[in-house]
C-alpha cells in the first residue's frame, strides 16, 4: 500500500473494498437507507411531475390555452409565424362591448369573438333553452349565429331561434351558453356574454379605429409532452421586449386558481422534504456505524503505509460506488412505484395522467450523492485520523471530527437539496430553522437527560443499572440516537398532522356550501328587496358590500400612469377602474400584513386597505397617499394597512378598502356571494326578471375545479405519505442498529460474567422504552410547534393545538422504539459471548 | 479450550462437567448462572466495559449475583490491586497494565472457586506482565481458587502446578500435579 494509487487502481480496490464489505454485511443498513432515500425522492419525483402537469392541464382549461398572447390592438402576423414554427395549436379570440337591439330595445353585452379552434383546452358547456340543462359541445359558434347567456334571453324576452342584431348585422341566437372555460377572468363583467364566430365581426362594423378591443392569439402544445414547445414560445415572447402585449400563462389565470396550486406545491415540496431530511439522518446514522467498524482497517492501512488522503480517498470512492449501484437500484423502484400508484389513481381520478419525465430519475442520482457527501463524508472524515497505533491499542479511536464541518456539510447539502426539489427560498429558509431549531433543541433535552441519568445510575437497580445507566454510560451515542429517534418520529408525527389537520384546514377554506354565486351590480335603492328576495327563497343570507368606481390618479401627488409601469399586470391596473368598497370589520379571511385595521375611531378618515399583492406590483408602501377620482371629484386616502387575502376562499374580497363613513354620499353597487344548491338554482329566473340590471355569476364549476386539485393534492400527500413512512422506519432502524457492536460486546461480556438473559433483556427493554419515551415527548412537541409554524407562516391557516400528538409521539415512542429497539438487538442476547469477545 | 470449559461455546463431542455439573446439558441461562456462582475471567485483551469506570467494572459481577455490598467490595479489591486512587477513571484513561489490573480485580471479585486466564500478559510488556502474574497468583493463594491459565510463555507455564501441552488440538503432554 502505497500512496499513490491512480484514480483508476483506486477505483478498483474500492470496488473491491465495497464487495467484501457487502459479504461481511457491512453495507447494508446503508445500502439499505440509501435505496430507499433515493426511491422515495425518485418515486415522489416522477409522481409530482405528473400530478403537476396534470394539475396545469387543468390550470390551462382555465385559460382555454397553455398560453395566451393578449393585446389591446389586432397582433401581427409574427406571433402566428412563431407559432407555426413550433407546430401549436392556435384559436383568436376578440373580447369588445357593444349594445344588442331586438324591436329597439337596446341591451349592453360583453362580445366575445371566436375563431373555429376554440377553446383548445376545456370545453364549452350549452343548452338549447333560458336556464335549462347543460352539455357538452365539441364546437364553438358557427358563422350567422351568436351564443348568449340565459340572463340576455330573459332581459331581451326572447328565446333560442330568433334573430337579434348586433352593428350592422343581423345573427341567429343558436344555442345557450352555460359555461366557458376562459369566462373566469371576467368574472366581474357587467353585461351578459354573447359569442360569436369571429368572421362575423368585420361585417358588424363595430370595430373602428379607437374601439375598446381585447385581441387574443390562444396556443396549446401538441402531443404528449407539449411543455417544451410552450416554453420556447415563452422564451421567444420574453426576448421580444414589447409592450402592447402581454403573455398568460396556466399559472396567470384565476388567482384562487394559483393559490391552490402554489398551496399545492407547497404541501408536496414539503412532504418530499422530510423524507430527503429522514433520509439523510438515516444515512448519516448509518455511516456513523460503518466509520466505527473501519477504525481496524484503517488503522491497519496507515500501518502498511498508506496516507491519510489515500484512506480517505479509497473510503470515498467505496461509498461512490455504494451510492450509484444504490440510486441505481432505488430510481428503478421508484419508476416502478409510481407508474403501479398512479394507474390506480388515474383510474379513481378518470383522467389521464401525463406521462413522467425523465429529470426525476436526474434527481434521484444527485439526490443519492448529494445526501451522501453531506451526511456520510463528516463521520467518514474521521476514519483519516485513526492512530497507527490503533493496531496495538484498540481502544484508541479516531479523532473526533470538528462539529462546525459536520451540522455545515448537513446543513449545505439539506438547503441544495431543499431547493432543488422546491425552488422557493422562504420556503426553504423556513424548513431548515425549523429543522435546525427541532435538532438543537432535541439533543439540547437530550443531553440535559443523559446528564440526570448518570446521577442516578449509581441509585439504579440491576436491570436498570444495565438499561438506564447504558444510555448515560454511552453518552454521545445516546444523544445522537434520541435526535435521530426524536426526528423520526417528529417527521411521522408531522405528516399525519399535514395529511389531517393540515390538509383538512386547506379543505375548511372551502366548505361544500362555500358560496358559488355572485350577484353583482345590486343597486342602493335596491339592497333591502334582494335581501328579502333572497329569505324569502330560503337561501342564507350573505352580506352585501358596496363597490364604488374609483380611478387612481396620484401616488404620493406622483400622476399615475401606464408609462410608469414596464409589468403588464400593473399597466392593466391602472388603466382600469377599482371597486372601492367599505367594511367595518376585517373579513374573516383577511391577514393584515402591514400597519393595522381601524377602530371606531377611524371611521369617517380617509384611509384604505390595500391586497398586499396589488400594493407590490404597483410599488405602494404602507402611510403612501393615494389620489382616486370618483364622479370627477379626487379624493385623497392615506394606505393604512396592507392585508393578505385568501382568493380561494371565494368569498367576497376587494383589492381597495376604505372605512365606513367616507364614501356613503358616493353612487355605488352591490355585490354579494350566495350558495345555491342544484335545487334553489330555480330562484335565478324570477331574480333577474325581478332585478334586470342585477348580474348572477356561477363560479360551482370553477369552484368544482378547485376541489378537484385539493382533492388531487390530498392523494398524491397519502403518497408520498408512503415512502416518508418508510424512511422514518429506516431511520429508526439505523438509530436503533447504531450501537449495536458495543451493544453486542457489552452483553457478551456480561454473559461471560454470569448475567442471565432476564437481566439482559430487562436492560434493554429499559433502555429502548426510556429512549424511545424521551424522543417520543420531544418529537411530539417539535412536530406540534412546527406544524403551528407551518401553517400559520407558510400556508397561511389557523392551527388548532392538539395536545393528542405529544401524547401520541410519547406512545409511539415507548412501544414502537421499544419493541423494535428490543426485535432489532435480539441477537445480542442470542449470540455466543465467546464469538462475540474473540471479535472483540 | 478456555472456552469450552468455562461455558462459553459448546463441545460437539464429549462432555465438560465443572463441580459434578455436566455444563454442556445446561442452557446459555443455566452456564451463566454456574459461571456468575463459581467462574472468574482474565482476559488477554482485558475485556473492560468502556463506559464504566474502573470500580464500576469491578462491581459489574458482584452486582450480577445480588451482592448488597458490591461497592465495598470492589473499592478494597482495587486498593488490593494498588488502583485504590483510579476508581473513577475509565478504562481509555489508564494504561494496559492497569487495564488489567482493574480485569483481575473483576475476575476475583465474587470470589470464584475457578478462574480463567486467556493468555493474561499477552498485551503487555515483559516487566508489568510480571507485576500482573505476580498480582495473578497472590490473589489465587489468597482466595484459594483454581486458576487455569492458557499461555505461549513457558517460564510462566513452569510456575503452574500442572501443565497440559496442546499441539494441533491434540493433548500432547499432561505433567502430572509435579509439586505434590
Amino acid at each position: 500500500m502505497t500512496n499513490r494509487g491512480g484514480l483508476f487502481t483506486d477505483g478498483r480496490y474500492a470496488w473491491r473494498m465495497l464487495l467484501r464489505d457487502w459479504h461481511s454485511g457491512e453495507l447494508r443498513i446503508l445500502a439499505l437507507a440509501l435505496v430507499i432515500a433515493v426511491s422515495s425522492v425518485t418515486s415522489v419525483g416522477f409522481f409530482v411531475e405528473r400530478i403537476q402537469k396534470g394539475m396545469d392541464q387543468q390550470a390551462a382549461e382555465l385559460l382555454a390555452a397553455d398560453l395566451v398572447v393578449s393585446a389591446s390592438a389586432p397582433l401581427n402576423s409574427t406571433f402566428m409565424e412563431m407559432a407555426q414554427q413550433l407546430y401549436l395549436l392556435q384559436a383568436k379570440t376578440m373580447a369588445f362591448r357593444s349594445v344588442v337591439m331586438t324591436d329597439g330595445e337596446p341591451q349592453l353585452v360583453e362580445v366575445k369573438a371566436v375563431s373555429d379552434a376554440y377553446p383548445l383546452r376545456g370545453e364549452l358547456r350549452v343548452a338549447d333553452v333560458a336556464f335549462g340543462l347543460d352539455k357538452v359541445t365539441d364546437r364553438g359558434p358557427q358563422p350567422g349565429e351568436v351564443w348568449v347567456e340565459s340572463r340576455l334571453l330573459q332581459l331581451l324576452a326572447i328565446a333560442v331561434g330568433d334573430e337579434l342584431s348586433l352593428g350592422s348585422s343581423s345573427l341567429r341566437v343558436g344555442r345557450v351558453l352555460v359555461y366557458e372555460p376562459d369566462r373566469g377572468g371576467d368574472v366581474f363583467a357587467i353585461a351578459p356574454r354573447l359569442m360569436m364566430h369571429i368572421e362575423d365581426v368585420a361585417a358588424t362594423g363595430l370595430i373602428q379605429h379607437g374601439a375598446l378591443v381585447k385581441y387574443q392569439l390562444l396556443l396549446a402544445g401538441q402531443g404528449q409532452d407539449p411543455s417544451d414547445a410552450i416554453k420556447a414560445y415563452r422564451q421567444w415572447f420574453e426576448q421580444q421586449s414589447l409592450t402592447g402585449q402581454r403573455l398568460l400563462g396556466t399559472r396567470d389565470g384565476r388567482p384562487e386558481l394559483r393559490t391552490a396550486l402554489e398551496r399545492a406545491q407547497r404541501f408536496l415540496g414539503l412532504a418530499v422534504l422530510i423524507s430527503v431530511f429522514l433520509a439523510g439522518v438515516a444515512i448519516a446514522t448509518a455511516t456513523r456505524r460503518f466509520s466505527q467498524r473501519h477504525l481496524d482497517t484503517s488503522a491497519i492501512m496507515r500501518c502498511l503505509g498508506a496516507g491519510q488522503d489515500r484512506i480517505i480517498r479509497l473510503f470515498l470512492l467505496e461509498l461512490l460506488w455504494l451510492a450509484l449501484l444504490a440510486s441505481s437500484l432505488g430510481c428503478l423502484l421508484g419508476y416502478v412505484a409510481q407508474f403501479g400508484i398512479s394507474q390506480l389513481l388515474d383510474r379513481l381520478l378518470l383522467v389521464q395522467l401525463p406521462v413522467a419525465g425523465w429529470q426525476a430519475l436526474l434527481t434521484g442520482y444527485v439526490t443519492g450523492i448529494i445526501l451522501l457527501l453531506g451526511f456520510a463524508l463528516p463521520p467518514l472524515l474521521a476514519l483519516r485520523r485513526v492512530p497507527p497505533l490503533r493496531v496495538l491499542r484498540r481502544d484508541l479511536d479516531a479523532t473526533p471530527v470538528g462539529s462546525g464541518l459536520v451540522y455545515g456539510g448537513i446543513v449545505l447539502s439539506m438547503a441544495i437539496l431543499m431547493y432543488w426539489q422546491i425552488g422557493e427560498i422562504t420556503l426553504v429558509l423556513w424548513m431548515i430553522s425549523g429543522f435546525l431549531a427541532t435538532l438543537a433543541s432535541l439533543a439540547l433535552f437530550a443531553y440535559a437527560m443523559v446528564l440526570l441519568l448518570g446521577r442516578v445510575r449509581h441509585r439504579a437497580s440491576l436491570s436498570w443499572r444495565f438499561g438506564l445507566a447504558n444510555i448515560a454510560r454511552r453518552r454521545a451515542a445516546s444523544i445522537v440516537q434520541v435526535v435521530a429517534l426524536g426526528i423520526g418520529i417528529m417527521a411521522l408525527l408531522l405528516l399525519s398532522i399535514v395529511r389531517t389537520d393540515l390538509l383538512e384546514g386547506w379543505r375548511d377554506n372551502l366548505p361544500v356550501d362555500a358560496p358559488n354565486h355572485f350577484l353583482i351590480n345590486v343597486q342602493k335603492s335596491q339592497v333591502d328587496a334582494v335581501q328579502q328576495f333572497l329569505h324569502e327563497q330560503g337561501v342564507t343570507s350573505a352580506q352585501l358590500y358596496p363597490m364604488v368606481k374609483a380611478r387612481l390618479q396620484h401616488i404620493n401627488d406622483h400622476a399615475v400612469s401606464r408609462e410608469d409601469y414596464t409589468d403588464g399586470r400593473a399597466q392593466h391596473l391602472v388603466a382600469r377602474e377599482f371597486n372601492l368598497s367599505w367594511v367595518a370589520e376585517q373579513q374573516a379571511d383577511n391577514r393584515i400584513v402591514e400597519g393595522q385595521w381601524w377602530g371606531d375611531a377611524d371611521h369617517g378618515k380617509r384611509l384604505m386597505s390595500l391586497e398586499q399583492g396589488l400594493a407590490k406590483t404597483l410599488g405602494i408602501r404602507i402611510h403612501d397617499r393615494l389620489g382616486f377620482t370618483l364622479n370627477g371629484e379626487e379624493q385623497v386616502f392615506e394606505v393604512s394597512s396592507l392585508r393578505a387575502v385568501d382568493w380561494d376562499s371565494f368569498n367576497i374580497n376587494f383589492f381597495t378598502v376604505v372605512p365606513p363613513s367616507v364614501l356613503e354620499d358616493q353612487p355605488s353597487s352591490w355585490v354579494t356571494s350566495v350558495y345555491l344548491s342544484p335545487s334553489q338554482r330555480h330562484i335565478l329566473a324570477p331574480l333577474v326578471r325581478s332585478f334586470p340590471n342585477v348580474t348572477v355569476i356561477d363560479v360551482a364549476t370553477i369552484m368544482a375545479r378547485v376541489r378537484h386539485v385539493m382533492d388531487r393534492v390530498a392523494l398524491a400527500v397519502e403518497f408520498v405519505f408512503i415512502f416518508t413512512l418508510l424512511a422514518g422506519l429506516v431511520v429508526l432502524f439505523s438509530a436503533i442498529q447504531a450501537n449495536q457492536d458495543e451493544r453486542r460486546h457489552e452483553g457478551a461480556i456480561l454473559r461471560a460474567l454470569g448475567a442471565q438473559r432476564g437481566i439482559l433483556l430487562w436492560g434493554q427493554i429499559s433502555e429502548f422504552t426510556v429512549l424511545g419515551a424521551v424522543a417520543g415527548l420531544l418529537a411530539g412537541v417539535s412536530a406540534t410547534a412546527l406544524a403551528y409554524v407551518l401553517a400559520e407562516k407558510v400556508f397561511h391557516f389557523s392551527y388548532l393545538f392538539n395536545p393528542l400528538v405529544i401524547v401520541a409521539g410519547l406512545l409511539f415512542g415507548v412501544v414502537v422504539v421499544g419493541v423494535s429497539g428490543v426485535l432489532g438487538t435480539r441477537s445480542v442476547l442470542s449470540q455466543s459471548p465467546l464469538v462475540t469477545l474473540r471479535a472483540g | 479450550m478456555l472456552g469450552l470449559l468455562a461455558g462459553l461455546d459448546m463441545p460437539s463431542t464429549g462432555h465438560v462437567e465443572i463441580a459434578g455439573q455436566v455444563i454442556d446439558t445446561l442452557d446459555e441461562d443455566g452456564r451463566a448462572l454456574l459461571r456468575a456462582r463459581m467462574v472468574g475471567f482474565v482476559f488477554q485483551n482485558f475485556q473492560l466495559l468502556q463506559g464504566l469506570t474502573a470500580l464500576e467494572n469491578v462491581m459489574l459481577p458482584l452486582e450480577l449475583a445480588g451482592d448488597a455490598s458490591a461497592a465495598a467490595v470492589a473499592s478494597e479489591l482495587l486498593q488490593r490491586v494498588g488502583l485504590a486512587s483510579r476508581g473513577h477513571h475509565y478504562p481509555r484513561q489508564l494504561s494496559g497494565g492497569e487495564q488489567q489490573r482493574c480485569a483481575i480485580a473483576r475476575a476475583f471479585a465474587c470470589r470464584p472457586r475457578l478462574l480463567f486466564a486467556d493468555e493474561p500478559t499477552g498485551n503487555l510488556d515483559q516487566k508489568t506482565g510480571q507485576h500482573i502474574i505476580e498480582l495473578l497468583f497472590e490473589l489465587n493463594r489468597e482466595q484459594g481458587a483454581t486458576l487455569i491459565m492458557a499461555t505461549h510463555d513457558e517460564p510462566l507455564s513452569g510456575r503452574c502446578d500442572r501443565r497440559l501441552h496442546l499441539a494441533g488440538g491434540r493433548l500432547v503432554m499432561d505433567d502430572g500435579l509435579s509439586n505434590d
